[in-house]
């Protein structure tokens, strides 16, 4: 008879074999094109010497660092709004919608089913010279020629992005926040405490793990974007990920490319790593 | 209680009375119109009889829309996106429920290391995850493809599928399965009689999500993708044509109503389990 003990490797063995080979040794191989001497399109088979000249070029230059801190800035900006816009509405969802509030949530979800490329292209719509902003202030005289400032530029990809996440942004706060033992809230107001002492003192500090991981979830994303700057970003908002992109296309230089996709890597998991670590931490000081 | 609800009621309203003034459903509202201007916006311009989308509109068609059914190469993409969703999708449910029956149901050494790997990709920016893919096809001479774009997909795809499998198989009283057994059934055997019906809508939900990740995915398949591409690869190639845009939009208006379908299905049937 088969028992349930003997058939463990029948489980964890084909995911395991999978992740290892196209998840692990692929990452690997990034660190180990990184750190090979050589630019272009090196193959596997060229000589393979050991250097460290690529992450002295990166570091050496001025401008992908510039881009590096631009491109982290602006995904820890846009997980921040991201996160502070979704917030109340999860609150909204879960202390104020009643019995509608699965409702109110598949309005809510409804754009992020809409296909990302298509959320993107829309405000490539609504921001261009002949979009929709500029149309209406037109229309109503407001202005007498399109502003052009609107599309292909930082703030462009600023506003594409938030808009881009908002949606999803509100689903891990949202289910930390139902976990909250409504017991606790009438405890408290029984106890004398007000509303924005109940807010402070028990919904804020339950709520801070699901905020933060909604903030995670979109920083990381993000922080590798290269298609939404691609497209309504312009030449002035290019991020990282765009020069990466362009190591392995326009430009072949798999080694240099390699090494900022490592610099990227590493500098995203420490901050995740550090993010998660401080959910831990107030967890169990709670 | 057998106070009846007078007391429980009196106790809602005193907190009621007790909330902060922040118009929260104003804001909700607001939000709600922001994200859904743009979506209408684009949808009036697939309809839009001009090529340039400016107020007023030149008039009404549904030109756009027809001439989607004569654009090959469009429907193409379409048909291959469908292709790699499907395979993707299917490979990591299974693959991501394996990884949720070895970590609920046996202890071994690396339980946790296992399920750390399975969430991993999470992480991983897709730019990264893309050069990772790139330089592994290159190393074993591998042509890209739609094939590679799968392999790709089904790795994105496994942290969903088995978040959402464990979430449920967490709930699942494993004495169900013990006493299966007890009657004498195999492991498999209790698998395929006793927690598949159960799990069925999980596995549903969970395909679905899977199916729609790798159905709307562009930054990955750059990097992956060869000579045939998938649909919102092909959509951002065609972009910077502006004369073609009304034809893409129509066509993506078409998909669009079966992505937002199909989550709509996939939450439906994962708010039942809970």
């Amino acid at each position: 008879m088969l028992g349930r003990r003997g058939t463990l490797p029948f489980f964890a063995g084909p995911p395991l074999l999978w992740l290892a080979l196209f998840f692990v040794v692929p990452v690997l191989m990034i660190a180990a094109f990184s750190v090979r001497q050589g630019s272009g399109a090196v193959g596997p088979s060229d000589p393979w010497v050991p250097s460290a000249e690529h992450y002295q070029e990166v570091l050496g230059t001025t401008a992908f660092l510039r881009l590096l801190g631009l491109s982290a800035l602006m995904a820890l900006g846009i997980a921040g709004l991201a996160t502070m816009l979704a917030y109340p509405i999860a609150y909204f969802l879960t202390f104020r919608a009643g019995s509608r509030a699965p409702l109110y949530l598949t309005l809510l979800l409804i754009p992020f089913a809409v296909s990302y490329l298509l959320r993107v292209m829309a405000w490539k719509l609504m921001l261009g010279p002949e979009g929709g902003i500029n149309s209406v202030l037109a229309t109503l005289g407001l202005t007498d020629e399109p502003i052009q400032l609107l599309l292909y530029s930082r703030p462009a990809v600023i506003i594409t992005l938030v808009y881009v996440w908002i949606p999803f942004a509100a689903l891990p706060i949202y289910a930390a926040m139902q976990r909250i033992d409504r017991a606790q809230l009438e405890a408290a107001a029984d106890l004398g405490a007000g509303p924005w002492a109940r807010f402070w003192r028990i919904t804020m500090p339950l709520s801070l793990p699901g905020a933060l991981a909604t903030y995670f979830m979109v920083f990381i994303p993000t922080v590798g974007e290269y298609v939404t700057p691609a497209l309504v970003g312009g030449t002035d908002g290019i991020m990282y990920g765009n020069i990466i992109l362009g190591f392995f296309t326009r430009s072949a230089n798999w080694p240099l490319g390699s090494a900022m996709a490592m610099i990227m890597l590493t500098l995203t998991l420490i901050l995740t790593a550090v993010g998660l670590r401080s959910v831990n931490l107030r967890r169990v000081a709670a | 209680m057998t106070t009846g609800t007078h007391p429980r009621a009196a106790q809602q309203h005193a907190i009621g009375v007790g909330r902060t003034r922040v118009p929260l459903r104003s804001f909700y509202v607001g939000v709600l119109l922001l994200l859904y201007l743009p979506i209408g916006v684009l949808f009036v311009f697939s309809f839009n009889a001009g090529t340039t989308l400016s107020f007023p509109l030149e008039g009404l068609t549904l030109d756009w829309y027809a001439s989607v059914l004569g654009n090959t190469a469009m429907l193409n993409a379409a048909r291959n996106s469908l292709v790699v969703g499907v395979g993707s999708a299917t490979l990591a449910t299974v693959l991501g429920s394996m990884v949720a029956l070895a970590v609920l149901r046996f202890r071994f050494p690396g339980r946790s290391a296992l399920l750390a790997l399975a969430a991993m990709p999470l992480v991983v920016p897709f730019v990264v995850l893309g050069v990772a893919f790139f330089l592994l096809f290159v190393a074993i001479d591998a042509p890209r493809s739609l094939l590679t774009v799968g392999i790709g997909h089904t790795v994105i795809a496994i942290p969903y599928a088995t978040l959402i499998v464990l979430a449920r198989l967490g709930g699942l009283d494993p004495a169900l399965e013990d006493a299966a057994m007890d009657l004498g059934a195999t492991y498999p055997t209790t698998l395929r009689r006793v927690v598949l019906p159960l799990m069925a809508p999980t596995l549903l939900s969970a395909w679905l999500t899977c199916f729609i990740v790798s159905f709307d995915e562009i930054a990955l398949a750059i990097f992956l993708v060869g000579g045939d591409p998938t649909f919102p690869v092909f959509l951002y190639g065609q972009l910077r044509f502006a004369q073609r845009l009304p034809v893409l939009i129509a066509m993506a208006v078409l998909l669009m109503i079966g992505t937002v379908t199909l989550t709509l299905v996939a939450l439906r049937l994962r708010a039942k389990d809970v």
